[in-house]
């Protein structure tokens, strides 16, 4: 059993990593959109939401995802804590 | 008679388009099917090696685009399956000597008295693709179970749903089912996982391949080998004919089924 643990028989999964890696850079090559657009994008965002609202641009997360064929632009962004936003209109 | 006209195209280079070509022609005619393979790489001509037909060009097909001879006389019979023929590349010219217009112009003449075109195309997504898939029926994409492989043919595969060519089909080609077996090689289900297209043939990796292509004799011109069976499989899906798949990755051979029993053991 250890021969065949160590030539690696039944648990290498670098098929595992290929489908992965696969799957993560087709979503952006299908959307015409590389990683590093996308975090210009998210700048661009975090700047117009940022005139409107307090955000914490730190912890805000872009990302596209795939449902069956439909690919979608998940934007998670999330407030500032309610006490400093209310600090910083006042 | 109409004659199909199928395009074998990959975006990567290397992957088995000319392979493909070659073994799914010999695969065709040897079934009494007719039919014309046509080198659309201009420039980088190879299908006739591997088809073992060098020593006897004469014209080509830019000779024919260009007037200087007729589509016939460019036409190279392969002797031992009287119905199968070459039209080969050019080799000191470029893809611009060929429009797309072209190809559909010269592939159109084709149809009445053949079953059969079959159109290698060159590598890459610019105007030699273009001219490949512009006459197309039917596109085959063909890939390798690796990552820079499979995202090109994905690539390929949104350009020819673009150019109204599509839906495509799929040929997975020198997969190693021991590879997939222990999982390091990408399996046929990961592979359409991805690409979301219907398969049309599985090719395993096979020497035989290599020693055919040294003495160019199609692997598909013998059925004594797995590559060759995979391509007369491919041949016969082609024709609709409804062929199971093998089981390249799950299956059988000594050493899967040796460690599979070990693990067993292990397990319990």
């Amino acid at each position: 059993m250890k021969f065949f643990q160590k030539a690696g028989i039944g648990r290498s999964r670098s098929a595992k990593s290929a489908k992965e890696r696969l799957q993560l850079v087709l979503i952006h090559d299908r959307a015409g959109i590389s990683p590093g657009k996308l975090d210009t994008l998210k700048d661009d965002l975090i700047n117009v939401i940022s005139r409107h609202i307090e955000i914490e641009s730190d912890a805000v997360e872009i990302t596209l995802t795939k449902e069956r064929d439909q690919h979608r632009l998940v934007a998670d962004i999330p407030l500032a804590p309610a006490r400093k936003r209310r600090h910083s209109t006042s | 008679m109409s004659a199909t006209i199928v395009t074998i195209t990959s975006g990567k280079g290397g992957v088995g388009k000319t392979t493909a070509t070659a073994n799914i022609g010999v695969a065709l005619a040897s079934t009494g099917e007719r039919v014309v393979c046509i080198d659309a790489d201009i420039g980088l001509r190879n299908l006739d090696v591997i088809m073992g037909l060098e020593n006897r060009i004469v014209y080509d097909f830019v000779d024919v685009v260009e007037g200087r001879c007729k589509l016939r006389q460019a036409m190279i019979r392969d002797k031992r399956l009287n119905t199968l023929f070459l039209i080969p590349a050019a080799q000191t010219r470029d893809k611009t000597a060929v429009s797309p217009q072209d190809m559909v112009r010269l592939t159109d003449e084709l149809r009445q008295e053949y079953d059969w075109v079959l159109i290698d195309s060159p590598a890459g997504i610019e105007r030699g693709f273009r001219n490949a898939i512009a006459p197309a029926d039917q596109v085959l994409i063909i890939t390798n179970p690796e990552v820079s492989a499979v995202r090109d043919a994905d690539r390929i595969i949104g350009l020819i749903e673009a150019e109204e060519k599509g839906p495509g089909k799929l040929i997975l080609n020198r997969v190693k089912p021991e590879m997939v077996r222990r999982g390091d090689m990408l399996g046929t289900e990961d592979v359409l996982d991805v690409l979301a297209i219907e398969l049309i043939g599985i090719v395993p990796e096979d020497e035989s391949v290599i020693v055919a292509t040294n003495q160019g004799i199609p692997v598909a011109m013998e059925t004594n080998n797995k590559a060759g069976r995979a391509f007369h499989n491919i041949a016969r899906r082609l024709k609709g004919e409804e062929v199971p798949f093998a089981d390249l990755g799950g299956g059988d051979g000594f050493f899967g089924r040796i460690s599979r029993m070990m693990r067993a053991g292990g397990e319990s």
